[in-house]
Order: C-alpha cells, then sequence, then structure tokens
C-alpha cells in the first residue's frame, strides 16, 4: 500500500462520514432539547430527492449556482418535513417514538414518488472552493479537495458544540431538554424552542440526504441513503451528546464504512463481503453496549429526552 | 413602614377556572411594602393557582392584578421578574445535570457575562449571609442548598415581592429558622413577601397579616399574632378540628415486623444508601419515622415493601417469618402491605381505573386470580368496596386513578391495603398533600388497623402527625435510623437536633455528609 | 375564538375506535387531493387502492395471505408497546424466522411428513426470538436502547440473508440467481385450507388474535405488562418485575415475527430469495398502532393495511401511480393515527373569546 492509496482511503472516509455527520449533528441540537426524531432516514431521503430535483430542473438557468440551490432547497425540504413531525409530537403530544417512524415510513415513500421521474438522470456538482493547484495536489487534496458540503459539515459542528456549551441560546435550549417543566415555569417557550431544535435538525438531515445525491453519486435513487440516517441516530447516542465525541465517533463509523468500499472492490475477501455491510451496523451495536455499561446512567443525556410535553394538562 | 405609601400588590375579585373546579373565585388581596404576608390555605384551596397568577405562569379568568398602584397585565414569568416579582417554587424549578452557576444564569434575563454573574451571586451571598458553592452540580447538592439556589436566583433580582410557595416542607427546623432570618432581613428593606403554607406556628411566627384561603376564595384576613393556631386552622378548615378517636390505654402484642441490620446500596445516583436500620414494630402499635426528606425514607419503604431486597433473609422478619429476600408479591401474601409516598405513578396508576388499581395489589390476598386470568367481577367488587368502605368520592370503580383528587386517591389507596387486613401496614407520607378532613379519616383508619392487632409503620415528613399519630417514633438522617424513642417522652428539639444529623457519634455525622455531598470525581 | 384541550376524566370510548376509521378515511381524502394535484387520476388511484380489494373477490385470497404475517407480527408488537418496549426490528427477527425455518429444511432434504414443518414452524419461532433476544440482553445488561438495537439488527439480518442465499444456500441449479433451492413439497405448507380460499397463514392469524386477546386483556401476564408500560414504580410495587417484562414481550414479539418469516417462506415463495424481505416487520408497526393495541383491533387494522398492498399494486397497473404509492398512504394513516390520538385523552373546546378586564394587552 503505497501514500496514494491511503489518501485516497481518507478522502473516501471523509465523504461517506460527512452525510452521517451532518445529520448527526442536527439530531444532537433536537435531542438536546428533548425530543428524539427517529424520522432521519426519512428527512435525509426527502432532503436528497430535493436537491437533485432542484438542481436538475434549475441547472439550466442557475449554472454554476444549481447545486447551492439545490441544497437550500434540500435543507428547507428537510425541515418542512420534520415540522410534520414537530406538530404531532409538540403540539399534540403524540408519542415520539412511533412518530418518527411514521415520518421515516412517509420520507421513504414520498422520495420515492417524487424521485420516479429522476430515476438515472445525473446533475453537476459543486465546483471545488479550492484552487485546482490545491485540489489535485498529490498530498494536499486530503484537506483541500472535498465538496463545499464536507466543510460546512464541519463548520456545523464546531457551531454546535460552540452553540450548546458556550451561548446562552444553548444554555437554555439544554435547560428545555434537562427539565422541561422547570424550564416553562421560569418562563421560557418549551414548545417554541423545540419546533427550533427540530427544524434545524432536520435541514441538517435535509443537507445530509443531498450530499448522496448531489456529490456521492450524483444521482438519485430509490432509498438511497440506505440506513445511514439510522446509523446517525446510534451516532448521537455514541457521543455521549457531546459535539467532540460526535465528530471523532462519525469518523469511526466512516472508516467502517469505507471497508465496505473497499472489501466490495478487492481486498478483506477473507470475510464475505456481507460481513462488511453489516459491519457499521454491528459496530453501532456493540458501541451502544460499551457506552451505555461504560457511562453513569444519564451523564449528559437531557433527562426530558422522549417524553411528551403538555404544560397544561 | 408608610401606611400612605401605595400597596405593592392589590388583587381585585381575580377568578380562575379549570374543567370542573373553580380553584379561585372574586379573591381581594392586599399585600403592603416591606410586608410578610401569609397566604394559608388546605391543599387544594387554591393558594398555588393564585401565586402562579401573580408569576403570571396561569392567566386569571376575570379581576385585576394591581402592582405598585398601577393595573398590569402579567402574562408570563419574565414580565413577572421585570416588575421586580420572584417565586421560589414548592417542587424547585432547577436543573439536576447542571452548575448552580447555570441554574441560576437560567433564572435571570439580564445578559451578564460570567464574571459579571459570578460577581452579583458573590454580592447576594454575603449580603445575607448564605453559603453556596457556585461550581457544584445540583444533583450533588441537599435539599436545602437547592432552595438556596431558588432563593438567591430570587434575590438577584433585587425583588419587590417574594412569593414562597411552602418552602419549609422539606427543611430541618434549624434550617427553617435559617431562612426565616433571611426573610425578615429582606423584609426590612422593603421587600414584600408572599407566604404560603398551611404550617400555622410558622406564620404566627414569621408573618404581619396572613389571608386564608378555602375552596378557591378568601374566607378571612387575620392578624396571626392574634389568633391561635387553632383559630386559624378552624377558619382554614371551616370546621371543628375533629379528633382522633385514640383508645388510651395501649398495650402491645408480640414483634410483627422487624429489621435487623439492614444495609443498602444507593439505589442510584441521587439515591440514599441505608446504614445499619433496626426496628421493631408491635401488634397494635405505630411506630412513626420522622426525617427531612431526601433521607432514606423512600429507600427504607421501599426495603420493607419488598420492591428493593436485603442483602439477607434475616433481615426482616415479618411475623417471625424471614422475609429479607422475599419480593413483593411474597411479602404481601404474608401479610405485608405498604403504601409508598408518591400517589400517582408509584402507589397507583393514573391512566388505570380503580378496579385495575384494586388489582394492582389486592389480586392474590383477595382472590381474583384464577389460572393466571384475574376474575374482573371480583376485581370491580373489591374496588367498589373501598369505594364504599372509605368514603372515596368517584364515579366508581371504572374511574380512573388519575381523575380522583389527591384526597380521595389517597382515602382509596389507603383503604385498598387496610381492607386486605394485613399483618403489618408500611406507609410514607400517608397525608401529604391531603385536605383535612381526608387526613383525618386516613388518621382514624390507622389507628383503628393498629387497634385490631396489626403492626404499623408510619414514615412521615410531618412532625405533628408523627405525634398525633404514633406511641413510638425513631428519626432517619443519611439513611441511619435513631434509636426509638416513646412519644410523649421526647422533645422536639431533640427530634430537630436528630433531623439535622447529630445522632450519639457526630463525627460520623460530619464526614457521611461529606461523602454525600462530594464532587463526582 | 380559541381552540382549548380540556383532559378527559377518562378515556372516550367512542373516540378510540372512531379515530382509527377517520383515520383511514382522511387517508383515503387527502391521498386522492394529493394525487391529483400532482398530474394522477386521485379518486381512480384512492378507489383502485382501498375499494378494489374489497369488492372484486378474486382479490380477497390475496388480502387475506398479506393480513395474516402483518397481524401475526402486530400482535407482538402490540403486547410490546403496550410496556413500551418498541421493537421496530420485527423485519429482522422475521427474516431471520424464516431462515431458521429454512435451514431446518435444508438440513432435512428427504425427511416427510408433517412433522418436518412443524419442526420448521418452532425453528422459525426460535430463529425470531433469538435475535429479538439480542436487544433484550443488551437492554437489561447495558441499558441500550432498544429503539436502535433492534432497528440496527434488521440491516444485520439483511446482510445475513444476502450473504447465505448467495453463498452456502444458493441454488446450484439456480442459473446464478441469489435464491436457495426449493422446498420439498413435505416442507411446504398448502396454499389454502381445503375447500376454502381461506390461506393457511390466516387461520394462525385469527386463533393468535383470540389467544392475545385473553392474554392481554384478562391475564395478570398481560396485565403486568400495561403496568410496566403505565408506571414502572406502579409495576415494581405491585410485584411485576420490569427486566422479565422487556424479555418476554421482546421474545414473544420476535417470535411471532419469526412464525410470520416462516409461513410466508412455506407458504407463499417455497424458497428465500433476495426480494424476501418485504417491509411486512416495519408496515406492521402501523397495524399495531391502527389497531390501537387491542388485538381485535390489530386484526382489522391487519386487514385494511393488507387492502392498501393489494390495491398499491392495482393502482400501479391501472392509474399507474408509483410503486411507493401504498408505502405513502400507510405512513399517512400512521400520522392521522397519531395525531388523533390526543382526541382519546382530551375533549377539544372552542371557545367564544373571553371579554378580558380593560387593563388587558396584547400576548406578547
Amino acid at each position: 500500500m503505497n501514500l496514494a492509496f491511503f489518501i485516497d482511503a481518507l478522502i473516501t472516509v471523509v465523504g461517506v462520514t460527512t452525510p452521517i455527520l451532518l445529520a448527526a449533528t442536527g439530531e444532537l441540537v433536537v435531542e438536546k432539547s428533548g425530543v428524539l426524531n427517529l424520522g432521519l432516514e426519512g428527512m435525509m431521503l426527502i432532503g436528497a430527492v430535493t436537491g437533485f430535483a432542484v438542481t436538475l430542473n434549475y441547472g439550466p438557468d442557475l449554472g454554476d449556482w444549481a447545486p447551492w440551490f439545490g441544497v437550500l432547497a434540500a435543507a428547507l425540504a428537510g425541515a418542512a418535513s420534520s415540522m410534520l413531525f414537530a406538530v404531532l409530537v409538540l403540539t399534540l403530544g403524540s408519542n415520539q417514538v412511533a412518530t418518527g417512524l411514521a415520518l421515516a415510513i412517509f420520507g421513504i415513500g414520498l422520495s420515492s414518488l417524487i424521485g420516479a421521474g429522476y430515476v438515472g438522470m445525473i446533475v453537476p456538482s459543486f465546483d471545488s472552493v479550492f484552487p485546482d493547484r490545491l485540489a489535485s495536489d498529490p498530498l494536499w487534496r486530503v484537506v483541500f479537495s472535498y465538496s463545499p458540503l464536507v466543510y460546512f459539515a464541519l463548520i456545523m459542528v464546531f457551531a454546535v458544540g460552540w452553540f450548546l456549551n458556550r451561548t446562552r441560546a444553548g444554555l437554555i435550549l439544554r435547560a428545555v431538554g434537562e427539565n422541561d417543566l422547570s424550564a416553562h415555569s421560569i418562563g421560557y417557550p418549551v414548545i417554541a424552542i423545540r419546533y427550533a431544535a427540530i427544524a434545524f435538525g432536520g435541514a441538517l438531515a435535509g443537507i445530509g440526504g443531498a450530499y448522496f445525491s448531489m456529490v456521492i453519486t450524483p444521482m438519485w435513487a430509490e432509498q438511497m441513503t440506505a440506513g445511514r440516517g439510522w446509523i446517525a441516530l446510534a451516532l448521537v447516542v455514541f457521543s455521549g451528546w457531546r459535539a467532540g465525541r460526535l465528530l471523532a465517533g462519525a469518523y469511526f463509523f466512516g472508516v467502517l464504512m469505507t471497508l465496505e468500499l473497499y472489501a466490495k472492490a478487492s481486498g478483506f475477501s477473507f470475510l464475505p463481503s456481507q460481513f462488511w455491510a453489516a459491519m457499521p451496523y454491528i459496530a453501532a451495536v456493540v458501541a451502544l453496549a460499551v457506552i451505555s455499561a461504560r457511562e453513569v446512567a444519564g451523564s449528559e443525556a437531557p433527562a426530558c429526552l422522549g417524553r411528551p410535553f403538555l404544560p397544561n394538562s | 413602614m408608610n401606611i400612605e405609601a401605595p400597596l405593592r400588590l392589590k388583587l381585585a375579585g381575580v377568578s380562575k377556572s379549570f374543567p370542573g373546579v373553580r380553584a379561585n373565585d372574586n379573591v381581594n388581596l392586599n399585600v403592603k411594602p416591606g410586608e410578610v404576608h401569609a397566604l394559608l390555605g388546605e391543599n387544594g384551596a387554591g393558594k398555588s393557582t393564585l401565586v402562579k397568577m401573580i408569576y403570571g405562569i396561569l392567566a386569571p379568568d376575570e379581576g385585576e392584578i394591581v402592582f405598585d398602584g398601577s393595573p398590569t397585565r402579567i402574562s408570563n414569568p419574565r414580565a413577572a421578574r421585570r416588575l421586580g416579582i420572584g417565586m421560589v417554587f414548592q417542587h424547585f424549578s432547577l436543573f439536576e445535570a447542571m452548575t448552580v452557576l447555570e441554574n441560576i444564569a437560567l433564572g435571570l434575563d439580564a445578559r451578564l457575562s460570567p464574571r459579571e454573574l459570578l460577581a452579583e451571586f458573590t454580592r447576594v451571598l454575603e449580603a445575607y449571609h448564605l453559603k453556596l458553592d457556585p461550581r457544584r452540580v445540583v444533583s450533588t447538592l441537599s435539599v436545602g442548598e437547592r432552595q438556596r439556589i431558588e432563593i438567591v436566583r430570587a434575590l438577584l433580582l433585587d425583588p419587590k415581592l417574594l412569593i414562597m410557595d411552602e418552602p419549609t416542607s422539606v427543611l430541618t427546623p434549624q434550617e427553617v429558622e435559617q431562612l426565616f432570618e433571611t426573610l425578615r432581613k429582606l423584609a426590612t428593606n422593603g421587600c414584600s413577601i408572599l407566604y404560603i403554607s398551611h404550617k400555622l406556628h410558622e406564620i404566627v411566627a414569621l408573618c404581619d397579616t396572613a389571608t386564608i384561603l378555602r375552596g378557591g376564595k378568601v374566607v378571612a384576613h387575620c392578624d396571626p399574632k392574634r389568633e391561635t393556631s387553632r383559630s386559624m386552622a378552624e377558619m382554614m378548615i371551616g370546621a371543628n378540628l375533629k379528633e382522633i378517636a385514640k383508645p388510651t390505654s395501649r398495650s402491645f402484642g408480640a414483634s410483627k415486623l422487624s429489621a435487623q441490620g439492614l444495609n443498602l446500596p444507593k439505589p442510584s445516583e441521587f439515591g440514599v444508601a441505608l446504614q445499619d436500620v433496626a426496628l421493631e414494630v408491635r401488634a397494635g402499635e405505630i411506630f412513626g419515622v420522622a426525617g427531612v426528606a431526601g433521607n432514606g425514607q423512600n429507600e427504607l419503604l421501599s426495603a420493607m415493601s419488598g420492591e428493593t431486597l436485603a442483602a439477607s433473609p434475616e433481615a426482616i422478619t415479618l411475623v417471625g417469618r424471614q422475609v429479607g429476600r422475599l419480593g413483593v408479591t411474597e411479602r404481601r401474601t404474608l401479610g405485608l402491605c405498604a403504601v409508598p409516598e408518591e400517589r400517582n405513578g408509584h402507589a397507583a396508576v393514573g391512566e388505570f381505573s380503580l378496579t385495575d388499581n384494586g388489582a394492582l395489589t389486592g389480586r392474590d390476598r383477595m382472590e381474583m386470580v384464577r389460572f393466571g386470568l384475574i376474575d374482573p367481577g371480583k376485581a370491580t367488587h373489591y374496588a367498589a368496596e373501598v369505594i364504599g368502605a372509605y368514603t372515596v368520592k368517584a364515579t366508581g370503580p371504572g374511574a380512573l386513578a388519575g381523575s380522583l383528587s389527591g384526597g380521595n386517591l389517597q382515602k382509596f389507596i389507603m383503604g385498598r391495603e387496610i381492607l386486605q387486613q394485613p399483618e403489618a401496614l408500611v406507609v410514607c407520607q400517608p397525608t401529604w398533600g391531603v385536605d383535612a378532613g381526608a387526613a383525618a379519616a386516613i388518621h382514624q383508619a390507622i389507628v383503628d388497623l393498629a387497634a385490631r392487632g396489626s403492626a404499623v409503620m408510619v414514615i412521615s415528613q410531618d412532625l405533628d402527625e408523627l405525634l398525633t399519630l404514633c406511641d413510638t417514633i425513631a428519626v432517619i438522617n443519611l439513611g441511619r435510623l435513631s434509636a426509638p424513642m416513646k412519644v410523649g417522652e421526647v422533645s422536639i428539639e431533640e427530634i430537630g437536633l436528630l433531623m439535622g444529623g447529630v445522632h450519639g457519634d457526630p463525627a460520623a455525622t460530619v464526614e457521611m455528609t461529606e461523602a454525600l455531598h462530594a464532587h463526582p470525581a | 375564538m380559541r381552540i382549548r384541550l380540556e383532559k378527559r376524566l377518562t378515556p372516550s370510548r367512542f373516540m378510540q375506535i372512531a379515530t382509527p376509521i377517520a383515520s383511514v378515511l382522511l387517508t383515503m381524502l387527502l391521498g386522492a387531493i394529493i394525487f391529483q394535484l400532482i398530474g394522477f387520476d386521485g379518486p381512480r388511484a384512492i378507489y383502485e387502492t382501498f375499494i378494489t380489494p374489497v369488492v372484486a373477490s378474486y382479490k380477497w385470497q390475496d388480502v387475506m395471505t398479506k393480513a395474516a404475517p402483518l397481524i401475526i407480527i402486530a400482535l407482538g408488537l402490540s403486547l410490546g408497546n403496550q410496556a413500551k418496549i418498541w421493537n421496530i426490528g420485527a423485519e429482522g427477527q422475521y427474516i431471520i424466522g424464516a431462515l431458521a425455518g429454512a435451514g431446518v429444511a435444508f438440513a432435512l432434504p428427504n425427511a416427510q411428513g408433517f412433522w418436518v414443518l412443524s419442526l420448521m414452524i418452532a425453528a422459525g419461532i426460535v430463529g425470531g426470538m433469538a435475535w429479538a433476544a439480542i436487544p433484550a440482553f443488551l437492554k437489561i445488561r447495558y441499558r441500550v436502547s432498544e429503539v436502535l438495537s433492534t432497528l440496527m439488527l434488521v440491516y444485520v439480518a439483511l446482510q445475513v440473508l444476502n450473504y447465505l442465499v448467495s453463498g452456502p444456500w444458493k441454488d446450484p441449479n439456480g442459473h446464478n440467481f441469489p435464491q436457495t433451492p426449493p422446498f420439498t413439497p413435505a416442507q411446504l405448507l398448502p396454499h389454502a385450507i381445503a375447500g376454502t380460499d381461506i390461506p393457511p397463514g390466516l387461520i394462525v392469524a385469527i386463533v393468535l388474535t383470540l389467544v392475545f386477546w385473553l392474554l392481554a386483556t384478562r391475564s395478570v401476564y398481560g396485565f403486568s405488562v400495561r403496568t410496566v408500560g403505565a408506571a414502572p414504580h406502579a409495576a415494581r410495587y405491585g410485584g411485576f418485575d420490569a427486566s422479565r417484562t422487556v424479555w418476554s414481550t421482546l421474545l414473544i414479539s420476535g417470535g411471532m415475527a419469526g412464525l410470520a418469516g416462516i409461513l410466508e417462506a412455506s407458504s407463499q415463495l417455497g424458497q428465500i430469495n433476495l426480494g424476501f424481505p418485504s417491509g411486512y416487520g416495519f408496515t406492521a408497526i402501523i397495524v399495531s398502532f391502527l389497531g390501537r393495541l387491542h388485538p381485535v383491533g390489530v386484526f382489522l387494522a391487519g386487514l385494511i393495511l393488507a387492502v392498501t398492498y393489494v390495491g398499491g399494486q392495482v393502482a400501479q397497473t391501472v392509474v399507474h401511480v408509483p410503486s411507493a404509492t401504498a408505502g405513502i398512504f400507510q405512513a399517512m394513516m400512521l400520522f392521522f393515527i397519531l395525531a388523533s390520538d390526543i382526541l382519546v385523552r382530551y375533549r377539544v373546546r372552542i371557545l367564544r373569546d373571553a371579554p378580558r378586564p380593560a387593563t388587558a394587552e396584547a400576548v406578547a
């Protein structure tokens, strides 16, 4: 194995990590506010198909800007679909597990419906952010050759970490997830804050989905997120609800998913390729067990996670 | 005090209704600047609803709130704080996993930098001689310290009116004295205090005036210094107080329920470990366990009822049988019934019918089960029997437990256990949050059960309740139970000291206090 | 005018029954509008999806065949959901159950007699249970949320299936398709009860509905499950062990999913291939909620969801809606039933604006 191979592998890792990192970063904020949105997979797919469709349809008019509009549309679509969940869970007090699941199923169906006409087409993707000299440098491409969404994802993790731990708004958001009744009695608008958190989570999930259809392939295929939304959910638990560990955990899963790609292409034939395909999921289960066993119960987990809040009942 | 100064707070004809309840009906109330004003009433009299409207958590249906002379509509707590209204909640509005300083910051609307906040915090602590470590995580603090956070939070606003909702229910008598110090000082500085309580001696000790609520209506304004506890109690309850009929000459039979060397580790991060607990309750005896909240009362109840198993069978003995390793159902079959403190969600399931709640504990002793199936007829019959025998106000056995008032549900729960004719009954906070009528009925039922030869153990934070009800009393502090004392031979001061943790061995107590409050590494 | 929610003193029986029906009707109405808007013949799509399978008798067997696995899986899930144990990986248990049963079949290629099938079915149940035992163990021992672990294991099960049908169990005479050899006649359930169109799976579903009805509404066990779900502390106080509930509900729901899997493999397909996972495990979650976790409700909801499966295919060929249509309708039904849940517990009051005191100012 030479350096070029190693760098290629690293670039692949960064690529496959980005969508789950985006989705998990959004979900981290949602869960910190005390809401469990299991619908990541659905929101990602809706984002994927919307981003793709908008880029394709407006590409000729917008030229280089088309992918950016696509991503914006994906974010809006993700946020819009998350509002469906939010209304049920926050305003109508429905069960969060079941509602999240409904959103996942709905997203899978809706994206297939919208995407039926787009199968097999290809969209133009982003231009490189950095000059070609850097982006195709044999060594420095490991830093400079990515889609802008990769850098965006990294910025978002740090921004969210800073927001949660260093800002007053972040403190209030955590307080709402920690004890909604107390936050309510002090006078914070619990429901409104949760709506905002869910919308943010939906937007990032949408962008994460768009990464599949606009950067990785770049084309639309039914259920192309292939369960990564669920991995992102596990990643949030795995991170212990901390942004720093979320980033590290995302790359851990990214490495495992890269192994799967490489196993299909070559190498690692001592184990069947299905083993490598199952690996991220097995690892997720094992990681959850290790994390849960080691940590004192609920150290960073929001105490109100998943509990409905109906103050006037 | 200048009589001519405008009133700090004036309520005129304030009313508020909830489905099926008129919580406040045409309430009028005046609070002068610098006055300590008691709001007195039974549980359910509408005190909490009233102050929630003053603090902007609820909106009144009718009426007017006048603050410092100008009519205002307080739409949320933030608006209340802007006016200078602070509130210390009965159930604290704290965030367990966050630090003291973060909790303080959340209670303030001003955007202060951490350093400014810390300076302000220190200033208030010094001004009122309070002690609190700003960096500690709330979950590691004692109840008294937690209350101090709430108070500091309110004091940082430089409040003109401070609302205290049942502040002393979780404090030792000594801590109560300390709190009163702080409040008197505040009042001297011109802050009005609206003090909610049903503890009459506190009101006599602290307050300048009192407003008494009953059934949502103001029944009297009075000067507590000119009233007796009894006269205020009668205004509060609206009837003459009923005495508990307790046989004067009492003899106790053989030991029915006892614990020996009962040790249990902390059930959770926030729990208390039981250490070497020993007790004995004889037939016909009512044994009281006093203590400040959070000193192992719930853990003791779980250990006795079988929800938590002891390490060895001999730790707990029930009518001559060693039951330390037997579970709830087995102990119940042998005649040990229990009533935990929390009604909704522990002693009863709010979203279940009374029939189902009857079957929850009564299914075996009342023979409702055949071939693994519950006989619905028998279950309904038993629930109806309890409702009838204890005059529970409910639409019938099909009513949801959660739809009953606190007092009625508690009567149902107590009745459900007592009608099972237990050899021994362990109850925790039998009359917590229950109106006086229901409390009297529950007390009478406990006395009658003991008179029939059962052993009864009452765990309560209400010292008055224990002193009227019990024959023997012991104090629990940090999971240790004191030696038993005969009621009538022991002074309140003595019990108070034990509640504060002065056992025979003060060194050990200090050590344990430190261990309990140590920072997690 | 303001809308106010008032908590009911007792949950409304009427709403418990009316809301699932309303959910189905609303889904039809909204579905028709949406499909009309996006350029299909909306009313026709709805008619073909929801009505054709009910009125066209030649579709009935199809509906019953699809309803059977849905009902069987959903019965198990409903029990767990009552205890607030969320097994959302029934699809995985369904796959592993089928594989376990198939494994027995391939180990006994020449055996004859009904006991072969019995053994296969037993293996199917055990396989599903074993797959569900992993999340149960992880939940009890390491407090891992079963929501995530059951789901992750679906993807692992898919890869196990993929590996077996394209590797060790691949049919040597299968033209290199990823599929197992066909079961022998002794390993196959009949397609229908003799003399009727009723598929045997539906008989199993009917019997199990009755069993679960007794279990859930009358037995001490069912009572314990409900209590654990409603109030864990009260359950412990009443002498019910939460760990045992976790174990038993996950094992029962896993076993039911496994049973559905092997019944499907040994009656419908007669082999296992890559197309075996059909989403029944996920749809059963919708069935369970639409049936309000009540066994009889689950039975009816299973029939309705089966109708949308069959009708979805009809609409696909007749109105040319995409294959995802049925999934969207199913998700819409779940949304509606969850949204209307609040009507069971609350009463909606529409209030005229009450006169406010003169000092009132606009709410910020």
